[in-house]
């Protein structure tokens, strides 16, 4: 490594240079790349092209999604019951604190119901928005090998979630059924009220996606925010019960967030008890403004730092 | 080797019989910024301080990986990269393939380049064959385009000569098997740009060669391939053109044999 050596190969760089540095007719090399229509590698496509390209990648959002849920319990050695058991145990732990031991069920009828409804809509939210603030992070081996529009990330993450919330609903359904509730027409509700929260559900995780990507810290704070957000949708109390002694703004508030907006869709749909009158005004349209916002939003968000995922 | 690149330039010249650039990269420089570099500093008190005192972090530091490259790079060729270790040649290659963003200068590449490293990793937790499938779809290859082509990565990886493993998840693979499985993915697809950094050191000798049969086929449909190796001899084999960075510097741009001589001149024989 003498300084010798390195100045006889300086030398042999004019030499040699068989195409010189930068040949083309005398073009700079941004002439020469608009010429031959070349483009600056890693940048952002435009946002109509960002989306035909997502819906090229559609077979691999679904057959990614389908992958990874099967290969989730292969370690375990019960498997795929796990899809089942998991919300079992949930709602069984729910209901033996909010429902025997605080008694919170004040006045509502079919508590376990209720209750389990809410635990299982909010849940499909929650853990959406938790594997969304990893599914950068997580995958930056497949990011860094492949390219495909990395949206397909936080997409597939909430269709797992998404198919979770399907081996729920067994169980839901067959809750509901014990305690007493009958099938009716109006159980056909749950497929709009479903799609809408899907739909917010992926623009919710396409916004935590980027924001997990940048700082790493939300990863930790997530669990907390997502805590006080459940406390807060009436999963295990009536927020019409609540709200009586609440100042009005902050009873609106709470009846049009979100989570509260499907959980209280979703036990409209499945509950005979649960009547329109519970319901919240103009609901219908708070779900689809929800979900409009948060989709449309969110995937323009998570558009913007699109070149930036993987770096570094 | 003059006839062989003016065979190539024939096939690759357009209709003004000019040759195509497919990348472009003018005057590029590439700094990393390492956090949690340094020393001491690291406790959650000198964090909260920092952020009080809206400081950046003193334990960034600036590693100059590229200084100053320029090349083009045109249909058809098949450009072999050397240096020692450290010398910001996969450096180089991420940041063609827009992985990582350059400091100043910029690179042109005509389509999306795709770059095969050693460590890109697929999904480990899932089996070959999920990943020859699901690695095919995200390349944007169609349902049934992939089915199609399935049987053909599985019999160039040779995963299947000692047994049934495609049918394993990828992390009980040897490092060599998950390297040849993914090249055979990736090589599926028809690239205007193919670069590989080392992913094919691991493969035993009948893969190599295999792979280098593969490379010059992505060449002869007008593709350009770039080739990280510290084995010369493929390098000589596959390229005839050959880029020596050292210290992130381009120190030689010619034909394989000059390069090399001087390579291996530098470093004190073979």
């Amino acid at each position: 490594m003498s300084t010798v050596s390195d100045t006889t190969h300086q030398s042999a760089v004019a030499v040699s240079t068989r195409p010189a540095p930068l040949p083309g007719d005398g073009l700079s090399p941004a002439e020469l790349a608009a010429k031959h229509g070349l483009s600056v590698s890693g940048a952002r496509p435009p946002l109509p092209d960002y989306v035909r390209q997502l819906w090229g990648r559609r077979h691999f959002i679904v057959a990614y999604s389908v992958a990874r849920l099967t290969a989730q319990y292969t370690n375990a050695r019960l498997g795929q019951i796990w899809n089942v058991l998991t919300p079992m145990l949930n709602a069984a732990v729910y209901y033996l604190i909010f429902g025997v031991l605080m008694n919170s069920k004040r006045g509502i009828d079919n508590y376990i119901a209720y209750l389990v409804i809410g635990v299982f809509v909010f849940n499909f939210t929650q853990s959406a928005i938790l594997a969304g603030t990893r599914a950068i992070s997580d995958n930056l081996g497949l990011i860094r090998a492949l390219h495909f529009p990395r949206a397909c990330l936080p997409i597939s993450i909430t269709l797992i979630q998404l198919q979770q919330l399907l081996y729920s609903l067994i169980v839901l359904v067959s809750i509901v059924l014990m305690t007493g509730e009958t099938v009716g027409m109006g159980w056909l509700l749950i497929i709009p009220a479903l799609l809408l929260q899907c739909v917010f559900n992926i623009g919710c995780a396409m916004f935590v996606a980027r924001i997990g990507s940048e700082v790493t810290d939300v990863a930790q704070l997530m669990p907390f925010l997502l805590r006080t957000w459940m406390y807060l949708s009436g999963v295990m109390y009536s927020i019409t019960t609540v709200k009586s002694h609440l100042p009005g703004v902050f009873g609106v508030m709470l009846e049009l967030n979100p989570a509260a907006v499907y959980i209280d869709l979703m036990r409209y749909s499945l509950m005979s008890s649960f009547t329109s009158s519970q319901l919240p005004h103009h609901v219908w349209f708070a779900a689809l403004a929800w979900s409009a916002i948060a989709g449309i939003g969110g995937f323009v968000f998570f558009w913007k730092a699109e070149e930036r995922y993987g770096r570094g | 080797m003059a006839e062989q690149s003016g065979a190539a330039a024939a096939r690759t010249t357009n209709a003004d019989g000019e040759r195509v650039p497919t990348v472009i990269v003018d005057d590029v420089h590439i700094v990393y910024r390492v956090h949690g570099a340094g020393s001491g500093k690291g406790s959650a008190t000198a964090a909260l301080s920092r952020i009080v005192q809206r400081k950046t972090s003193p334990n960034v530091r600036e590693v100059h990986a590229v200084r100053g490259v320029s090349f083009v790079a045109y249909r058809g060729e098949a450009i072999g990269i050397i240096g020692s270790n450290g010398s910001g040649k996969s450096t180089i290659l991420r940041a063609i393939a827009g992985l990582l963003p350059a400091e100043k200068g910029k690179i042109y590449t005509d389509g999306q380049p795709s770059l095969l490293g050693v460590n890109a990793a697929l999904m480990n937790d899932l089996t070959g064959e999920r990943n020859v499938i699901l690695g095919g779809l995200a390349m944007g290859m169609g349902k049934e385009e992939i089915y199609e082509k399935y049987q053909s990565i599985v019999d160039f990886s040779g995963i299947q000569e000692k047994g049934d493993f495609i049918s394993l998840p990828m992390r009980t693979y040897s490092s060599g098997m998950a390297a040849r499985l993914r090249f055979s993915i990736a090589a599926a697809k028809q690239h205007e740009v193919l670069m590989i950094d080392e992913a094919l050191a691991t493969g035993d000798r009948r893969f190599q060669k295999r792979s280098e049969e593969r490379i010059r086929e992505l060449r002869e449909e007008a593709g350009t391939v770039f080739l990280v190796s510290h084995n010369n001899n493929s390098i000589r084999d596959t390229c005839e053109r050959v880029l020596w960075l050292e210290k992130g510097d381009l120190l030689m741009d010619g034909p394989t044999e000059e390069v090399l001589a001087a390579y291996e001149e530098h470093t004190g024989g073979k």
